[in-house]
């Protein structure tokens, strides 16, 4: 008999003609890790949040059946369903930086959990959350104990969450992308914890995913979803190696793949960052004293050529955003920057201002880099306002359509808003803005990072065609390997604001030099290395 | 130019609730009838028609001369012999109310203040001036007074507030600690000190308060554009190279009104509140102007005259609940929990 089981279970918000999770059956057997994969608005995070009843205000649910160990729960009295939640299943959140309440220590977020259901003295409480401290590998001290929220590193906080969802012995863990926003160096230890958590305490796991490379190496069992429905479920090694339905075989096809085109011989430089350093203030040595100085980027030299593509690699904190930010001259940075002969760290304000067209930024986030105010040709216009104003607006009209039928918008896009887009068409937005003034560079500060698997191949796809048509430069940063590879002809590892590697990314990739760059390289890759086993 | 569909969202908010925008619909009528006060309260007629010819002492000074009397000073409309001339040869349209707010009624049969009457909706003050005449006046003096003195205090508290978020460093620290000293200042006592030294005009007034009143904005807008300074699409526009005034007004300024226009209806109750304080003490608008505040204070003196408290009382709880009502459906439609509830949108 499987722990827990949903049968036809719907939510929809204001139409039940177009529900978001559309007749879904689940099981979950005792023990066993079931990954629910899907891309964004999949539905699977509504589907795993509802068997709490943690669904979002304005959704309704609508289920046959819903059992845990064959009692039914949807018979139960509201009391006792929310005794479930954190009782006899736990839940890990994506985000620990606000799952955690940032004025609560670690103590009480802990002992708040164990407390909620079992009644205990004070010093039966702190005794559990250093049992539970040492279950998930952390130090069980008191130090631990007293830490706020903000001084433990990402992978800590999700670990913290993970004893919160411990604390009451649960039976089933749910454990919604608890590694997406994660380094991937660390998502690694996380994923072994609950692995080995789910082996002692035979914990059954529902593990929501959109990362097919971290399923095949963790989940027995997968399920895949789309558009609300489940299209295919299974052992994980045969859905993987052998996918029957044609949308898991897109998202298998969807991991990137392939290379840059090759570069012409010899190109000239376009770019040269000489000893870049960008300083924070730090913390202040007493009342009057000196202020520290944090370095997020220190000492960092490259070059890039025309027509190439440098990929900037590290994990989050290594200062690669900085970089981008200091290039632009958005920021107060020391060293010298040099486009196209010209050297830009000695220009200020006005004089800056005709050397800006030449060197473009696209930003990470789709949602917050566009003016919500604004409609797509305003946005995409404001350059040439700028920069050419010898256009009038049918010439500058004219020239936002050609742009966005280049980058592969619907021709009826310039007179709508933001946020009648989706991310992958709003980061095509963000790069015909930032196309508009025909740059020579293009600064990419994680282009591809907040979209699905498959969108992302589609503006790398653009980005590649993009590069060989108007022979541009770019600089691509990015955490991930596997796009950065796909993508990039040089490569610059950054670790806590310095560079730590670079060279050619196929000399990189086959051979690295620093012990570090091995470690993310491995990281990224061992994924790989076991699916092609179990293949 | 064509609302674009955030604000076409936020107004099918405004308009769920329901009494909100009966509030403003309501608030609208008396506003657009008290502008035209001349033409609702006055101790002139609209229109008079004499001798084929039409007169309109409502904008025009007319000599008694001109319908036949004796003086060359202007005509009193309310005497019954000019009123028997014109009516002789012609007619006069009156406004439903025959008093201005400074008209004052010398038939008093009783000793002003006179109660309500068939002449006196509303009864007399104790100068034997028409309440309700008063009261119309003095609804569209608070109203206007308010909303001016709110739009300039709004105006620059969002310069102020604008200019401290987005440079930050030195100048926000310097801004900070002035609007918090300034802020400190007893503004009553200050308008009391001043007014024993010049008589304080409505303008005159309006400036006073205005130097006290554009504090409430700068931090609400100074957060705002903190906050904005390092979103992605400013970040973006300066790396095009778009000017720093362009980028305030253009990029974040819209996108900070939502919070600032949350804040409007209640800014403008304060302020009515205020010049209705100051006239309540007699240290506010010159002797003789229509003024809620006055009347209110009248009531104080004359307890036996019920209807002079009772009027400004009604009258200025019916204007602030209004503006409270409206300015609460604002806030609801700028808070995009609610506008967005039900769009189906989840993170």
């Amino acid at each position: 008999m499987s722990l827990l089981s949903v049968r036809n279970l719907s939510i929809w918000f204001d139409d039940p003609a177009r529900p978001a999770v559309d007749g879904v059956d689940l099981d979950i057997e005792a023990g066993r890790m079931l990954a629910l994969v899907g891309e964004s608005g999949s539905g699977k995070s509504l589907t795993a949040l509802s068997v709490i009843d943690l669904l979002p205000p304005g959704a309704t649910r609508r289920a046959d059946a819903l059992t845990l160990e064959g009692e039914d729960v949807l018979g139960w009295p509201e009391a006792r369903r929310r005794a479930l939640r954190g009782g006899r299943v736990g839940t890990i959140f994506q985000e620990p930086l606000t799952a955690l309440n940032p004025l609560h220590k670690v103590e009480k977020q802990i002992g708040e959990a164990i407390r909620v259901h079992q009644r205990l003295g004070r010093e039966a409480v702190r005794r559990r959350c250093l049992e539970l401290l040492e279950q998930v590998e952390l130090p069980a001290s008191e130090d631990m104990l007293a830490r706020y929220p903000h001084q433990l590193s990402g992978g800590q906080r999700q670990r913290v969450m993970i004893a919160m969802a411990l604390a009451n012995d649960p039976q089933l863990l749910i454990a919604d992308e608890p590694t997406t926003a994660l380094d991937v160096t660390i998502q690694e230890t996380i994923l072994d914890l609950l692995k080995r958590l789910q082996r002692e305490r035979h914990l059954s796991i529902l593990l929501i995913s959109h990362d097919l490379g971290l399923v095949g190496r963790f989940a027995e069992d997968v399920a895949v979803m789309h558009r609300g429905r489940i299209v295919e479920r299974g052992a994980t090694g045969e859905v993987l190696s052998a996918p029957r339905d044609a949308y898991t075989r897109h998202l298998l096809d969807a991991e990137p793949a392939g290379r840059p085109d090759p570069l012409p011989a010899d190109p000239p430089v376009l770019l040269r960052a000489d000893d870049l350093a960008v300083h924070f203030p730090g913390r202040r040595q007493g009342w009057l004293g000196r202020r520290d100085t944090v370095a997020a980027v220190d000492g960092v030299s490259f070059q890039v050529h025309r027509g190439e593509t440098l990929g900037v690699v590290g994990e989050s904190g290594s200062g690669k955003s900085t970089v981008a930010l200091a290039l632009l001259r958005l920021i107060q940075a020391r060293g010298k920057v040099v486009l196209l002969d010209q050297p830009l760290h000695e220009l200020g304000g006005r004089a800056l201002r005709p050397w800006r067209r030449h060197m473009q930024v696209v930003f990470q986030d789709p949602y917050g880099s566009l003016n919500p105010r604004l409609t797509v040709s305003q946005a995409v216009e404001e350059g040439l306002r700028v920069h050419h104003k010898e256009l009038d607006a049918a010439q500058r009209a004219a020239r936002v359509r050609d742009l966005l039928a280049e980058v592969g918008l619907p021709a009826d896009s310039g007179d709508r808003y933001p946020h009648e887009f989706s991310g992958g068409q709003r980061q095509r937005i963000a790069i015909a803005r930032a196309l508009v003034l025909e740059p020579d560079l293009l600064i990419l500060d994680e282009p591809t990072s907040a979209l699905d698997r498959s969108v992302q191949a589609q503006v790398l796809d653009l980005l590649k065609a993009l590069q060989r048509r108007h022979g541009l430069s770019y600089v691509f940063i990015s955490h991930d390997l596997k796009v950065v590879r796909a993508i990039s002809h040089r490569l610059l590892v950054m670790r806590h604001g310095k560079v730590v590697e670079h060279g050619d990314t196929d000399r990189v990739f086959a051979n690295p030099e620093d012990a570090y760059t091995r470690r993310l390289i491995d990281a990224a890759f061992s994924r790989d290395g076991k699916q092609a086993v179990a293949q | 130019m064509e609302l674009s569909p955030i604000w076409r969202r936020q107004w099918r908010t405004f308009r769920r609730n329901r009494r909100g925008l009966w509030s403003l619909y309501l608030f609208l009528v008396l506003f657009v009838l008290s502008l035209g006060a001349e033409f609702v309260a006055n101790d002139k007629p609209i229109l008079v028609r004499y001798q084929g010819e039409l007169y309109m002492p409502v904008f025009n000074v007319y000599p008694e001369t001109t319908f036949g009397g004796l003086f060359e000073t202007e005509a009193n409309y309310r005497d019954p012999y000019v009123s028997e001339l014109i009516n002789e040869d012609g007619w006069m349209l009156w406004p439903p109310v025959r008093y201005s707010y400074d008209t004052i009624n010398y038939d008093l049969e009783v000793p002003a203040p006179a109660p309500p009457s068939a002449d006196n909706w509303l009864g007399t003050d104790d100068q034997g001036r028409d309440v309700l005449a008063r009261l119309i006046h003095g609804f569209r003096l608070s109203v206007l007074f308010g909303l001016i003195l709110t739009v300039a205090a709004s105006a620059i508290g969002i310069v102020v507030g604008a200019v401290q978020g987005y440079y930050g460093g030195w100048l926000d620290l310097a801004g900070q600690r002035f609007v918090e000293v300034w802020s400190s200042m007893p503004i009553l006592y200050l308008i009391i000190v001043i007014s024993s030294f010049v008589v304080p005009g409505f303008w005159t007034l309006l400036v006073i308060m205005l130097l006290f009143s554009w504090m409430t904005l700068v931090d609400l807008v100074r957060a705002e554009f903190l906050r904005a300074r390092n979103l992605d699409y400013v970040r973006a526009a300066q790396a095009l190279g778009v000017r720093t005034p362009v980028i305030l007004f253009r990029h974040m300024l819209p996108n900070a009104m939502v919070a600032t226009l949350t804040y409007l209806p209640f800014v403008l109750n304060a302020s009515v509140i205020m010049l209705t304080s100051l006239d309540f003490i007699g240290f506010g608008l010159p002797p003789g102007s229509a003024s809620l505040g006055e009347l209110l204070g009248q009531g104080k003196a004359n307890l036996h005259a019920p209807w002079l408290g009772l009027s400004a009382f009604v009258t200025l709880a019916l204007m602030l609940s209004l503006l409270v009502f409206v300015g609460e459906a604002v806030r609801d439609a700028f808070d995009p929990r609610k506008y967005l509830a039900g769009t189906g949108e989840t993170s």
